[in-house]
């Protein structure tokens, strides 16, 4: 509790005020009551629908419980599960096709994301109406939009494909975005690229506009050249800003669920299966709930983890 | 005043690099809202056309879509159709060029009722508690407040099917399966984090010495808050209760696992807007699009507020 009261790490441009135990205690309740009046509900509700849960999977992840079977006898199988778990092919298959997903979609995004905010910032006529037009994929829902997207990768008749197609000469129902081994990863990595790569850019922008000018002015004197200013200049200063963006999308695509469901199920075989697929097969299809607890406790220490150290290295950055 | 027109063209781009930046933006800008562009169009054909090889960028516009989004239809045979008395609106004679009679209603009106009622009762909730929280941390020396607020954002980091376990069990004996309230409940706990950490920026902003001044002038606590923060928040407030109503509107793990018809939102029942022979194109574009356009003039209108929003509040302009 040294200089400001929101998580330091996490905020980058304006440092939120400290908050100061000023004249709150003029009449009725002490401050700490207060607080607490203000604060407890919502911790109260965390508690009801997230940690009590959390607590029951940890539970659960112990036993050989089966959800469809609530009045089977139940035991206590130790780390049973937890060791089935990580022998498991399908598992491992499932957190390579996670991470395969989570280091492509990332990337592009990135690449893509931090050119258009370099080109937006250059602010020409009408940028405004362009930024907000490249922002509208990132808003909608994933599922709805992922649905429609297996209708534009209908080979012959899917736009994708015609687009396709017309670009390179060959013939649209010569390949199946969804339907095919090789390709049906990339699909997954398409749509979540076309709709992430406006967050990815948003954040960008916002590193660039934080920029001040009297750097590059300073830097125009020493007669440095574009490149040299890029790379001294615009990159460390907007890197702060890129790495938050990786971690937010980091998050969120190792928890991918609802697009893929709707475009690939995880398929063909179990190509796209990531690992949220693989969770909602053993818990709502196998209704191997005990064993899909472990797992998902297994998941939710690897995110915190990963998480956790990424933003060290995000404070180390910031830092500099 | 040579320094100056150096920097000049350090910081105010040239007219050629203005406009090779334009061309790049405006032509990814154009392909990335291409699929919207289709989802819109593709709503208007008719099955057939929907499905035509090539692809038919030009067509004749037809409302069959809707209609089908809209109601059950059954097939009938040619006798029966002719014995019927003639079609008494559009609705009807579409319905009959293609030998159908409507049966009923469809579900997705009733779907959609539920995303509203869900996505609103939700919001509200959790910009109530998230205001409430908000000040708290905001103005009060709360113990161990870093790690209470990293305990509400983490709330996020699990995964939904994760979280999906357990509750799924506990509503079950709760008799809060495929509920109205469950699903507000469920909504409530997700949003809240959003609006909290969202909010404490806002409420951060407002100088304290407003509240110290209307305290001094004989306000509780309770009424400089009621009086003085929240009036000045309401900026804050309604772009966080766009996105909490974003979220809830969008949602899909949650509402797939856990409802199944009562309380099921838009998300989970588009695809499974069936014609004959699979997937109904042009009714699904319907519903995607009726189910896209409120979010469209939500993100234009919190297009200042949207850095904020996605960044749980972490990013400021």
């Amino acid at each position: 509790m040294t200089e400001t009261s929101s998580l330091p790490f996490l905020s980058v441009g304006t440092a939120a005020e400290a908050p100061s135990q000023f004249a709150g205690r003029l009449r009725g309740l002490s401050d700490r009551a207060m607080a607490w009046l203000f604060i407890a509900p919502t911790i109260l509700l965390l508690l009801a629908i997230n940690v009590f849960p959390l607590l029951w999977t940890i539970e659960l992840s112990f036993t050989n419980y089966r959800a469809n079977r609530p009045n089977a006898p139940l035991r206590w199988v130790g780390f049973d599960n937890y060791a089935s778990i990580l022998s498991d092919s399908d598992v491992w298959y499932a957190m390579q096709a996670t991470a395969h997903f989570v280091v492509w979609t990332i990337t592009l995004q990135v690449l893509l994301g931090f050119g258009l905010a370099l080109l937006i910032n250059r602010r020409f006529r009408g940028h405004g109406f362009w930024t907000t037009v490249i922002l509208l994929p990132m808003m909608l829902s994933p599922a709805v939009v992922g649905n429609f997207w297996t209708f534009l990768f209908q080979p012959q008749t899917g736009l994708f494909n015609t687009a396709i197609a017309f670009v390179t000469g060959s013939d649209p129902s010569s390949f199946q975005m969804i339907g095919d081994v090789g390709l049906a990863p990339w699909s997954i990595i398409l749509v979540d690229t076309w709709m992430w790569t406006p967050y990815v850019m948003l954040i960008c922008l916002a590193g660039l506009r934080s920029i001040p000018d009297d750097i590059y002015e300073a830097a125009e004197i020493d007669r440095a050249s574009a490149w040299r200013r890029f790379w001294s200049i615009t990159l460390p200063m907007v890197l702060p800003f890129l790495m938050l963006a990786v971690l937010f999308r980091g998050i969120e695509n190792f928890k991918m669920f609802d697009m893929v469901n709707l475009l690939t199920s995880g398929g063909p075989g179990s190509t796209t299966e990531v690992a949220s697929i693989t969770l909602k097969r053993e818990a709502f299809e196998k209704w191997r709930t005990g064993y899909s607890s472990a797992f998902a406790i297994i998941l939710f220490v690897t995110v915190f983890g990963l998480a956790n150290i990424y933003v060290k290295a995000l404070n180390k950055v910031k830092q500099r | 005043m040579s320094v100056d027109a150096q920097s000049q063209s350090v910081l105010a781009p040239g007219p050629w690099s203005k406009r090779f930046a334009a061309a790049v933006v405006i032509l990814y800008a154009g392909l990335a809202v291409l699929p919207l562009l289709w989802i819109f169009l593709t709503g208007f054909k008719t099955p057939p056309d929907s499905i035509a090889y090539p692809p038919k960028f030009v067509f004749e516009p037809s409302l069959e879509g809707y209609v089908n989004l809209f109601t059950t239809r059954s097939r009938q045979s040619d006798d029966y159709l002719a014995g019927l008395p003639p079609p008494t609106n559009w609705v009807d004679r579409l319905v009959r060029s293609r030998n159908m009679v409507i049966a009923g209603p469809s579900k997705f009106g009733q779907r959609f009722v539920n995303s509203v009622i869900i996505g609103f009762g939700s919001t509200a909730l959790a910009v109530v508690l998230g205001t409430l929280a908000a000040y708290g941390f905001s103005r009060f020396r709360v113990p161990l407040a870093d790690d209470l607020l990293f305990f509400i954002l983490s709330t996020r980091m699990m995964p939904p099917i994760a979280v999906a376990i357990p509750i799924y069990l506990m509503y079950r004996s709760l008799g809060l399966t495929d509920s109205h309230l469950g699903m507000i409940l469920l909504y409530t706990a997700v949003n809240v984090s959003l609006a909290v950490w969202l909010l404490k920026g806002f409420i951060d902003e407002i100088p304290r010495e407003y509240e110290e001044a209307a305290m001094i002038d004989g306000y509780t606590r309770f009424q400089a808050f009621w009086r003085v923060v929240l009036p000045q928040a309401a900026t804050g407030i309604a772009a966080t209760a766009i996105f909490c109503l974003i979220f809830a509107w969008n949602e899909y793990a949650f509402a797939v696992l856990l409802t199944s018809g009562e309380a099921q939102t838009t998300p989970p029942f588009i695809p499974f807007i069936i014609g004959e022979g699979g997937q109904d194109w042009p009714a699904v574009a319907a519903g995607t699009t009726l189910f896209l356009v409120p979010i469209v003039v939500f993100t234009v209108l919190l297009r200042r507020h949207l850095l904020r929003g996605i960044t749980f509040g972490a990013v400021r302009k």
